[in-house]
């Protein structure tokens, strides 16, 4: 982007520092460094310790099939603030091997298991490398180019079958299975052993033995159906009598392949696909999106949409905060009645999001260069009664309600600690990272869109309990409402939209990242163009996913009952972690 | 069905006990009861669950229609709403729920994903809509279905309910009904039901690859 942008400070030029070893990515459109996958260890240990480049927050691989490539690309920042230093590692297709960051960096842990799961990169001393978001045994590794699924009809969209000519048909009727199944040539489902799970119990089970004492250890498996994992999620735990001793995530069971669809699509087609990623927040990934494709465009929206954009966003913010208050109560066991206090505000939110969208949560309002229509008349006086008059009474009633109640003071204060070290290292960010101390907002550290003329604290609690997780997200959400006071106040006149309307945009060749700070975490969007109407690559990097490798850190030492405790003060979404 | 339904009969009341006795058929009450508590399956998927919450909340509050009792057990519960996209990972678990779920038990496919796929249907792990596997018998359209909508389709399925007779009804049959087989998860997901067609299509010869229109439109 041509723009000039204030940063905390610039990135430096590292490939005179490490010359010989890392050489700057010269191809147009793209930004970074290229390094040699024998010295990424090296190099990645000397910026983080030498550098402050403390905190790798997205790591994905990128398939560049005519070149016969494999591109792993890592996004480390520092957690004082300032933009992002990109490393490239680039592999043949055919051994595509990198060594693995999981010793230097946590939060690689799952992202190399994502990789090597979706784009078959293996990531060498990676000690727990499984498939992650589909199961063990399953064929192939769908994001390879190459790789197509069942129902299969073009590389990208729109499909010629569909338009222009319009032919309408079933899709099933075209896989000689009748269903969206494939199965390699030879195979026997006679004969097929299901690798099912073995890896996991074995090493659930060797944890917390004690040889001499010949005393053992409980595996308990939570989830996919159980009524406290906020939705398809599972967890399996050993237990040292009530004592977690080992706790391991099992995700991957609302898999919707949201980057192979949003490969295929048109850029404009995977805007309401965004919505679906965390559907409780669907304006704030709209808004990531927005922003990664409008650096690779290089257009700015208006000012009056960006004042829009802004006061979604921080109604999403607000209302997704008092959702997991919500949630929180529920977990605590007071089960329903206080959901229904957090519905009831959720609500109000959702009115003006139908008024301004046209739907209560699958928004798709944003659009590259702006917003999809102006606010509707009426809705600016129902936003402005909502914050200056409504959300700051109940934000105050749930402080009394809950803050000082001894329930949750008793079952959350020290519970899940996760210390600054622990949730930088793991890739923690949001609410979860500011809850143990690390002051980083994207939109103080890394500012877009016009937050740095708004005046609003960045909320930092220190013990990283769930309690100050909570009081994280109870005092973010005053720091929202003050937000939406300023832009109800200042919005100005104008047009909502750079350029005309269009179904299909032009995005030039070249790579775009592009970050918010979401009501869950830092949500972001890589995005690889080639110049065609179609993603060449689609990454989210999805908080909710990352986060939820601290959840280990957390419940371990911990008793049973408070892992799903645990698991609520994260604050996840299926839809995000899954994707 | 109103109060008026249930007094009025074509027998005869003696005089003496108007007003403290009804009579009906059995039919009747039995379906007027079952179908004014309905207890679902505490059990959500994806997108869609968020607006089933919406729904129990005091706006539109399900209570009204004695559904207000979320059972998390399969064995509890009459009715499993499949509120969101069915994933291969996911479809077993699904299945043995409903296989768990005592008679008379009903489905509803809440939202587009769990009735046909929806706008995940193309993509690689995502089941085709939950009926390939499980019977359903209320389909909701909507990408979510708003809470009404939801509503409605619940509405409908407790219509559904009150025509049931018992004479006619399956789970009083002598056998027990067969349980659906569990899906397998192998290269790919495997119905059980469909092996013979798995292991014929895959020992057939390979034909010679068409080639492939690679030509693009550029925008």
């Amino acid at each position: 982007m041509s723009e000039e942008q204030i940063t905390v400070a610039q990135t430096p030029d590292i490939s005179l520092q490490y010359e010989g070893r890392v050489v700057k990515d010269t191809r147009v459109g793209y930004s970074g460094f290229i390094v040699g996958a024998e010295h990424l260890l090296e190099i990645v240990k000397s910026l983080r310790d030498e550098l402050g480049f403390d905190y790798l927050s997205s790591v994905t691989g990128v398939d560049y099939l005519p070149e016969g490539k494999m591109e792993v690309v890592y996004h480390l920042y520092r957690s004082i603030g300032g933009p992002a230093l990109v490393l490239k590692v680039q592999v043949p297709r055919d051994e595509a091997v990198v060594p693995s960051l999981y010793h230097l960096f946590k939060s690689s842990d799952w992202q190399e298991r994502e990789a090597w799961d979706l784009l078959g990169i293996r990531f060498e001393g990676h000690p727990d490398l499984r498939r992650i978001l589909t199961w063990e045994g399953f064929a192939g590794h769908p994001l390879r180019k190459d790789w197509k699924e069942p129902y299969f009809e073009e590389e990208t969209k729109p499909f010629k079958s569909r338009w222009p000519e319009g032919i309408t048909g079933r899709i099933e009727d075209k896989n000689p299975y009748n269903d969206n199944v494939q199965y390699p040539h030879g195979f026997d489902p006679e004969t097929w052993v299901p690798q099912a799970e073995e890896a996991l119990y074995t090493s659930a089970k060797k944890i917390g033995r004690d040889e001499e004492l010949h005393t053992d250890t409980i595996v308990v498996n939570l989830g996919p159906q159980h009524p406290s994992t906020h939705g398809v999620f599972r967890m399996v735990a050993a237990l040292d009598g009530e004592q977690v001793v080992f706790l391991k995530p099992v995700v991957g069971y609302l898999h919707r392949n949201h980057e192979k669809i949003g490969e295929r699509n048109t850029y404009l087609q995977n805007m309401p696909f965004t919505d679906r990623l965390d559907y409780v927040s669907s304006m704030s990934n709209n808004f990531a999106y927005a922003l990664a494709v409008e650096k690779l465009m290089g257009i700015k929206p208006p000012e009056r949409a960006e004042y829009i954009r802004v006061m979604m966003a921080e109604l999403t913010r607000w209302m997704n905060h008092i959702f997991s208050f919500g949630f929180l109560w529920n977990d605590l066991g007071s089960y329903f009645t206080p959901m229904i206090y957090a519905l009831e505000e959720r609500e109000l939110v959702l009115d003006i999001f139908e008024a301004v969208s046209g739907s209560r949560m699958m928004c798709n309002y944003f659009r590259f260069g702006g917003v999809a229509r102006d606010l509707p008349e009426g809705v600016l006086d129902k936003v402005k009664e909502l914050v200056f008059e409504r959300m700051p009474r109940r934000l105050d009633d749930i402080d009394k309600m809950l803050t000082t109640n001894e329930i949750v003071r008793n079952r959350c204060i020290g519970c899940g600690v996760l210390t600054a070290e622990q949730a930088i290292n793991n890739g923690a960010s949001g609410p979860n990272l500011r809850a143990s101390g690390v002051p980083y907002d994207i939109r103080r550290a890394d500012p877009y869109s016009i937050y740095d003329r708004l005046n609003f604290d960045v909320v930092v609690h220190y013990h990283g309990d769930v309690y100050d997780r909570y009081l994280t997200r109870l005092d973010e959400a005053r720091q929202a409402n003050r937000i939406l006071q300023q832009v109800v106040r200042d919005i100005p006149e104008g047009p909502i939209m750079t350029g005309k309307p269009a179904y299909q945009v032009r995005v030039p060749a070249g790579e775009a990242y592009g970050r918010v700070e979401g009501p869950k975490g830092e949500l972001g969007f890589y995005i690889v163009s080639n110049g065609k109407p179609n993603p060449w690559r689609y990454h989210v990097r999805a908080p909710s996913f990352i986060n939820l490798t601290s959840l280990e850190d957390m419940c371990r030492g911990g008793k049973i009952a408070d892992v799903v405790l645990n698991l609520g003060a994260v604050d996840i979404v299926l839809g995000e972690v899954d994707r | 069905m109103s109060d008026d339904s249930l007094l009025s009969s074509s027998y005869e009341i003696p005089p003496e006990m108007q007003g403290t006795v009804s009579i009906t058929s059995l039919d009747k009450v039995y379906a007027w009861s079952r179908k004014n508590s309905m207890w679902p399956m505490m059990f959500g998927l994806a997108c869609c669950a968020i607006e089933m919450i919406v729904l129990a909340a005091s706006r539109f509050d399900i209570a009204r229609f004695g559904m207000e009792v979320m059972r998390p057990s399969p064995r509890q519960s009459d009715f499993l709403i499949v509120s969101g996209t069915v994933t291969k990972k996911m479809v077993p678990q699904i299945v043995r729920l409903y296989n768990q779920m005592p008679e008379p038990k009903y489905v509803v496919a809440m939202g587009a994903c769990a009735s046909g796929g929806g706008p995940f249907k193309e993509g690689y792990s995502v089941v085709s809509g939950i009926d390939k596997f499980i019977p359903v018998d209320v389909y909701i359209p909507g990408c979510p279905p708003t809470p009404q909508a939801l509503l409605n389709g619940l509405i409908a399925l407790t219509k559904k309910v009150d025509k049931e007779r018992i004479k006619t009804s399956e789970w009083y049959a002598k056998e027990p009904e067969a349980a659906v087989p569990v899906p397998v998860l192998g290269p790919d997901l495997m119905d059980p039901r469909k092996y013979a067609l798995i292991y014929e299509q895959t020992h057939r010869p390979i034909e010679p690859e068409t080639p492939v229109e690679t030509e693009q439109k550029e925008g």
